[in-house]
């Protein structure tokens, strides 16, 4: 499988009033038509991650190290010229807020025909056609009406589905996709995640989807990268991940899920609180709320055991596992 | 981009305790620009206050002989007015008459306006309505119109301008104070503090001053640069101070007819009155990003 | 036992009056509407926010609320707090009118709240001790048992008074201010606490500290919960009973296994099949409902979700149902199928599989 997206070994660092180590030697890949989710809780790096990828980080106040390859081309090493380029013909985002990611005084229809117009240089009626082709695609019902509707004249399904219709307009490769149900009511999250699912294949697109929700990841994930202080802990599968994870944190996030818990028993938990990020790590950042900590743990830096099958866990206990025996 | 960012950076515990007001300070005192501001600010406080005890020459005593002499004059450092004083002295005297009546307009527009912005934003309603009209009546009428009209009315005097500016700022201080605390009103834990039994008066001082204080202390500093400006303008038409009290405004008016003798000469109280507004301006400035903190 | 451990400054409990079998609140067709604007030439309209809502808390149950946004569910929590002025409808308060027998300022004593977002419903100029001390000063505490108090509360919900107390709420995790606006309502004593998506906003290994913490409360201070979120396996975890809410009404109500495993309602059925699957091999393949929850402007007449209901008939649209019990121990639903004898062509069937 020719790998699309092949990040070496990141870290990005917000520099000002205080430096935060967001994101600390994060290497994975993705391939084609495949859907990676990156899991974490808030403070993991996991939205910094995707940001990275599309050079989305304020400028001035960042200092990103190590590399980014995507479809491959350097993406760090772009300029402002090829990066506007890139951000929608190769790579394209959606955010988990429409209403902001959507310019509030053009209507759809223009927004999107504006994008193809500036990627692919078609005139005003091909863009057009595009525009509502790609309404219906996401399924917008009366998509020729919806056209000339501004954003605040739609619900908040409506307005996500027009924001993937706007990014996939000009059929990119990659689809970046932070939270995109989040703020979704139950019922309308379910609808957004089966359409991206659907779009997902009828493209034959590659997707990062962050999530905090493993629920969500479950829906829509092939392979899962769980994030913890701004590195990944651990690798594999949805199923490897969902039925035996390795590493302690996602086991004891998938423990301390409410999901079947029984009324008046206690549920499991993680003790403490993630780790503030001021200082790059010099161990492993879980140890201080893990049960199975050794002195090892803290002292170095857990290396990133792969346990084959592509499989990779930052733990010692992956130690004992042997590679290729799974 | 910043949501990411502060969620990041929420995420770390703080180990050093800072209250809020301890933060804005140590913010301020990393920015040079207010930091200068605050020090030529406090420079020329000082010199006014202290102005009998820093052997100047006496600024109401001149001299036929020795009128607009140019600025370098021995004895006259900054040289001598149309009427033979010496400028430095009357520079340095003028500030105290300047400051009182560019600063205590605010300083009363600020007290008056915050009281009547913070209960027409928390009570809302009608009242709201009929402070926040009456309010819309006196910003129908440029500020500088206003000023004059007021202080012709009430004929002129320095106490008779410092009540006109007043009544010139507290519309103004009014509506951003009402603004601010509207926003306030509304976040939860003014909820809570209602849902724990709390009366109006108790919620407005314990938990509205304190987070709508600081935005309009910051506009209203900024606006002593403004009234400074607006004093000095009634005291040019003599509607201010009146001769031979030494103030900017007035030595400004008086000095104009030597513009073509000695030009910089005439112009010294302008520039006081430029350095003045425009370090109230910076440093006004200086406080609204350092009070920026964002969470 | 929760006597004994509180210090001698504590505020007077508020004395249980009706007993046991006594409902702590009684809810009578509890109704909010608010009127929208129209512009100069459209006529005015109202968004329904709560209507004709009734329903009772036992004392120390917990009974959860769920619906989706602009369901009514927190405008139904500010207006039992009296945050907000109710257009009709009765709250009894052990069997007190609020107003007659209860003041207003008793009953908040008896009855507290925890707001969704921990940050925006904490003052950022006041110290965590202060923002918990605040509301027993209020009753007439002076301030250093209040402070007192400030400090042995945030002990009781994890969070080390000589670390926390002089912090302020910028300072500490969203999951640790969440502590804090818990240990704020515990202040003064409440017997009801209304817990608005207060769990919500947290992560989830955050979440079920959370969780745990509001169980030991529960179980010291003899507590009941009113615990409103849009999450089906919180409110499953937590809640005895659950009220599920569409746009302003209560369209089934009941011991939460009950409704969870033989939901009456179309769309209660809905929520509980759009929840995301737990297992990789099961995925959800179709959606159960389409479209968005319509808006609570105006809202269509008959029955509300006629709009998105799959087995709709005219008769759902030409009047509304109203809650009908279905097996006797208090397992209700708003829905003609449910109803037996209704006239609805699947209503006997459905009386059946309930």
């Amino acid at each position: 499988m020719t790998k699309l997206v092949e990040v070496e070994n990141l870290n990005v660092r917000f520099t000002g009033e205080r430096t935060v180590h967001a994101i600390n030697g994060v290497s994975f890949s993705l391939g084609e038509g495949e859907v990676l989710g990156l899991l974490g809780e808030s403070g993991s790096g996991k939205s910094v991650t995707l940001r990275a990828l599309m050079r989305l980080l304020p400028k001035k106040r960042t200092v990103i190290n190590g590399s980014i390859r995507v479809a491959g081309r350097d993406v760090l090493a772009l300029d402002d010229d090829e990066l506007s380029m890139f951000r929608g013909a190769t790579v394209s985002m959606i955010f988990q807020e429409p209403a902001l990611a959507l310019d509030p005084v053009y209507t759809i229809g223009q927004q999107i025909s504006e994008a193809v117009i500036r990627h692919e240089g078609k005139s005003q009626r091909e863009a057009t056609a595009r525009a509502l082709e790609m309404l219906e695609v996401v399924r917008i019902p009366s998509a020729k009406r919806r056209l000339d509707a501004y954003p605040h004249e739609m619900s908040g399904g409506m307005r996500q589905r027009a924001m993937i219709a706007l990014a996939l307009a000009c059929k990119p490769k990659i689809l970046l996709a932070d939270e995109p149900t989040t703020a979704l009511d139950a019922t309308v999250q379910i609808q957004i995640l089966l359409l991206l699912r659907e779009l997902q294949r009828e493209f034959g697109m590659s997707v990062i989807f962050v999530t905090h929700d493993i629920g969500v990841a479950i829906e829509i994930c092939d392979r899962v990268a769980v994030m913890y202080a701004g590195q990944i802990v651990e690798t594999g599968t949805l199923r490897q991940i969902v039925r035996s994870p390795l590493h302690p944190y996602p086991r004891g996030l998938l423990a301390s899920t409410t999901h079947g818990a029984k009324r008046g028993q206690r549920l499991e938990t993680i003790p403490g609180t993630p780790p503030s990020l001021d200082k790059a790590p010099t161990g492993c950042s879980f140890a201080p709320r893990c049960a199975l900590a050794e002195a090892r743990c803290t002292e170095a830096l857990p290396p990133a055991i792969d346990v084959g099958d592509g499989r990779m866990a930052r733990c010692v206990l992956a130690e004992r596992i042997q590679p290729a025996s799974v | 981009m910043t949501v990411i960012t502060e969620s990041v950076l929420q995420a770390a515990p703080v180990t050093k305790t800072r209250g809020y007001w301890g933060t804005v300070g140590r913010r301020i005192l990393r920015d040079k620009v207010s930091l200068i501001c605050a020090c030529v600010l406090i420079a020329i406080f000082l010199s006014a206050l202290f102005a009998p005890w820093l052997g100047l020459a006496d600024p109401y005593q001149g001299s036929m002989i020795r009128r607009l002499r140019p600025i370098g004059t021995p004895n006259y450092p900054l040289g001598s007015d149309e009427l033979g004083r010496d400028m430095l002295a009357r520079l340095i005297y003028g500030g105290r008459l300047s400051l009182i009546i560019g600063i205590l307009p605010v300083v009363f527009a600020f007290m008056i306006g915050t009281v009547l912005g913070i209960v027409a934003g928390y009570v809302g309603g009608k009242l709201n309505t009929a402070i926040m009209r009456t309010v819309d009546v006196f910003f129908a009428f440029p500020s500088v119109l206003l000023a004059i009209a007021i202080s012709g009315a009430l004929g002129a005097g320095i106490v008779n301008s410092i009540v006109s500016l007043t009544i010139v700022f507290v519309p103004q201080i009014t509506r951003v104070a009402e603004s601010v605390t509207t926003g306030v009103r509304n976040m939860d834990f003014v909820d809570a503090a209602r849902a724990s039994g709390a009366g109006a008066l108790t919620i407005m001082r314990v938990h509205i001053l304190g987070n709508v204080l600081g935005p309009i202390f910051v506009y209203s500093t900024g606006l002593i640069s403004v009234s400074m400006i607006l004093a000095a303008g009634l005291s040019f038409l003599g509607l201010g101070t009146k001769p031979p009290e030494p103030e900017w405004g007035l030595m400004l008016n008086t000095l104009r007819t030597a513009i073509y003798v000695n030009p910089w000469v005439a112009a010294l109280p302008g520039v006081m009155i430029f350095a003045v507004s425009i370090c109230f301006n910076l440093l006004s400035d200086g406080l609204r990003s350092a009070m920026d903190i964002r969470e | 036992m929760s006597e004994a451990t509180l210090p001698k400054a504590m505020l007077e409990r508020i004395e249980d009056f009706g007993g046991a079998a006594q409902p702590l609140l009684k809810v009578v067709g509890l109704t909010k509407h608010f009127p929208v604007r129209g512009g100069l030439l459209s006529k005015a309209r109202t968004v329904r926010a709560v209507d004709n809502v009734s329903f009772e808390i036992a004392k120390g149950e917990t009974v959860g609320i769920v619906g989706e946004s602009g369901c009514g569910k927190s405008t139904t929590a500010r207006l039992l707090m009296h945050l907000m002025t109710r257009d009709a409808g009765e709250i009894l308060y052990d069997g007190m009118q609020v107003g007659r027998a209860l003041s207003l300022r008793e009953l908040r004593r008896g009855m507290q709240m925890v707001f969704q977002d921990s940050y925006a419903s904490l003052n950022p100029r006041l110290t965590i001790e202060e923002s918990i001390a605040f509301g027993p000063k209020v009753h007439g505490m002076d301030d250093a048992p209040a402070r007192k108090l400030a400090r042995e509360l945030l002990d009781k919900v994890g969070l080390r008074p000589e670390t926390f107390a002089n912090r302020y709420p910028h300072e500490i995790s969203g999951g640790q201010r969440q502590r804090v606006n818990i240990a704020r309502a515990l202040a003064l004593s409440p017997r009801l606490v209304i817990l608005d998506e207060a769990v919500s906003a947290l992560d989830k290994s955050v979440e079920a500290q959370v969780l745990n913490l509001l169980a030991d409360l529960k179980s010291e201070f003899g507590l009941t919960y009113l615990f409103i979120s849009h999450d089906l396996n919180v409110v499953r975890y937590i809640s005895d009973r659950v009220l599920v809410m569409y746009l302003g009404e209560v369209v089934e109500l009941g011991p939460v296994d009950q409704v969870w495993d033989a939901p009456a309602h179309p769309y209660t059925r809905a929520l509980l099949a759009a929840m995301p699957a737990a297992d990789p091999d099961n995925r959800t393949e179709t959606p159960p409902i389409t479209g968005d929850p319509p808006n609570p402007i105006d809202p269509p007449p008959g029955c509300r979700f006629h709009t998105r209901c799959a087995s709709a008939e005219p008769m759902c649209s030409a009047a509304s149902p109203t809650l009908t019990d279905l097996d006797g121990a208090g397992h209700q639903a708003a829905c003609y199928m449910a109803i037996p004898g209704s006239g609805h062509s699947r209503a006997s069937a459905a009386e059946k599989a309930a």
